[in-house]
């Protein structure tokens, strides 16, 4: 399963078509909308998150944009919970900002959220589980 | 006993411990020991080094009795959080490997696979005092009609719970490169094209077996730190090959010997049996392991004394080599380049990555420390040696 946070902006002469149900009925995603400004024929604004199978989402995705929808991936922040990160340091494989770094010769790794830009790498290779990507409430 | 050799027996120091004067060190400080004042002396003043380890650990599991049930079942299918376990055993006994994965996983069907959830799961979720489902199906008896219970199980509440992993602590692993043009998803972690990093799986002079190569104090019936309880070595583990090649030192430069393990589940802590999921290639349990070696002599001074420059490895192709099954060595490296963080290649800097925890390890080998010195543990004499050879 596959989730993002993204933000839509329709251009006022699709605002009034049912496009979010669309994205259910054609590629069998689930939605939960989080913030929505949306005027009968005038430009809409939409938060949501999108979940769905990977190939499924990124489908839903082409056809948004086919529709002529701008669509944005909403800031998100990563988070490691200290609890579960055993300081193996196989993130650091694909950690290219070096958000996540190993101190040495401590050999702890360390997570510095200033650098990290969100590109949610770390998420499926940790094998503990420990880096999970948090919405960002003030965002929006 | 007198003489210029220092020599001990287990039951010496184990009086030394009992009286409250035992000195222990862990292999760290043994390193700098051995550096300074030379093995005699070393053996002369230390009597126990303490190792560790904490690692995922695939050859890992837990048999368990879960009690009978009325009416009774002799259990054919069981499923745990419906993760299979094995019961082609007694009526409720079961055995729940760590890399099984739940009966519902869509595996690699989507690649690479995330393997959210499997028997190291269910083994790290008993361990922390959480409830897991229990469902068991069977054909039905005379002496046991009952052909389906469902029931939600603690660890606490088990009649029997053991972990038994069949080989754990491997003496050195490879260090692992990908030379194809594709990422690749291991058990030996992510590896980029082109030899984008390596990833290496031991924690060098702090582990076990790289401390006592040959074998001469860590046998069957040795007793030692396991997933935070105490448990004991109960032989060699599956592929021991003590006869891989070795260095000068003694010390093996390949994958070699292997333990097998035995403890008491419910003494355990899930800080140090915690399960894990290897992006594209399955789902595992990380087993905390931390072994005493009793410096009983000069030569075990030395051996305990190894440090990461004296330890090397095999690098290995994962993108073609080794999954052709012609993993052939294309290089040597030391566990202190492996642990800078780069190692040179053909003449190329490359990234290097642990998967073993070296923070983890350091804290076993301290807390078997600790143990030792107030007297709650006591080092257990080997009943069996593991098969190797001589030392030279
Ligand atoms: S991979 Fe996960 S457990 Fe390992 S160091 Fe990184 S965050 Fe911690
Ligand atoms: S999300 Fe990307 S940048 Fe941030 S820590 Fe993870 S791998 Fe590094």
């Amino acid at each position: 399963m596959y989730s993002k946070i993204i933000s839509l902006r329709f251009p006022k002469d699709i605002a009034d078509q049912p496009v979010v149900v669309n994205l259910v009925k054609k590629f069998d995603l689930t939605f939960n909308i989080l913030k929505a400004v949306i005027y009968p024929r005038k430009e809409g604004f939409l938060v949501m998150e999108l979940t769905g199978e990977r190939k499924d989402f990124q489908r839903g995705i082409r056809y948004l944009k086919s529709l002529g929808i701008k669509v944005e991936s909403v800031a998100q922040d990563i988070k490691r919970d200290e609890e579960r990160c055993f300081h193996c340091g196989a993130c650091t494989a694909v950690c290219i900002t070096g958000a996540l770094y190993i101190k040495r010769p401590e050999m702890e790794v360390v997570f510095n959220s200033d650098k990290c830009s969100a590109c949610e790498l770390c998420v499926a290779v940790c094998p503990a589980q420990a880096m999970s990507v948090k919405f960002n409430k003030a965002l929006i | 006993m007198p003489g210029k050799k220092a020599h001990k027996t287990i039951q010496e120091i184990n009086r030394k411990i009992k009286e409250g004067k035992v000195v222990v060190v862990t292999a760290d400080e043994m390193t700098e020991i051995v550096k300074r004042k030379g093995p005699e002396r070393a053996a002369r003043e230390v009597d126990v080094v303490t190792t560790g380890t904490f690692s995922p650990m695939c050859s890992s599991g837990a048999f368990i009795n879960f009690g009978h049930a009325k009416p009774a079942i002799k259990a054919a299918k069981v499923w745990l959080n419906e993760v299979p376990a094995y019961a082609g055993l007694g009526a409720v006994d079961i055995y729940i490997g760590a890399t099984e994965p739940r009966e519902d996983d869509p595996l690699n069907r989507v690649h690479p696979g995330q393997f959210p959830y499997g028997g190291g799961h269910v083994i790290e979720d008993l361990v922390a005092g959480k409830r897991v489902e229990l469902r068991a199906t069977a054909y039905g008896t005379d002496c046991y009609p009952n052909k389906g219970i469902k029931k939600k199980v603690k660890l606490e509440e088990l009649p029997y719970a053991m972990l038994l992993n069949p080989r754990n602590a491997y003496q050195n692993y490879n260090c692992a490169i990908n030379l194809s043009q594709n990422i690749i998803y291991t058990y030996m972690g992510v590896l980029k094209p082109q030899g984008g990093n390596v990833n290496y799986a031991t924690s060098g002079q702090l582990s076990p077996l790289l401390n006592d190569p040959y074998y001469l104090t860590i046998g069957m019936g040795t007793r030692i730190f396991l997933g935070g309880g105490k448990g004991h070595v109960i032989g060699p583990g599956t592929q021991h090959n003590p006869h891989a090649p070795r260095g000068k030192n003694g010390v093996p430069i390949q994958p070699a010997g292997t333990l097998m393990v035995m403890g008491d589940l419910k003494a355990m802590n899930p800080r140090w049996l915690a399960g894990v999921s290897m992006l594209g290639y399955g789902c595992s349990l990380a087993v905390g392991i931390g072994i005493p070696i009793p410096v009983l002599n000069p030569d075990i001074a030395r051996f305990t004394g190894v440090s990461d420059e004296e330890i090397f490895t095999q690098i290995i192709d994962y993108g073609s080599d080794y999954p052709k099954g012609q993993a052939r060595p294309l290089g040597k490296v030391s566990y202190a380049e492996l642990k800078s963080g780069s190692i040179r290649f053909n003449g190329q800097d490359i990234p290097s990555v642990p998967l073993s925890s070296y923070v983890r390890a350091l804290e076993i080998a301290n807390i078997l420390k600790e143990w030792i010195q107030s007297g709650e543990f006591l080092l257990s004499e080997a009943v069996e040696p593991l098969p190797g050879p001589k030392p030279k």
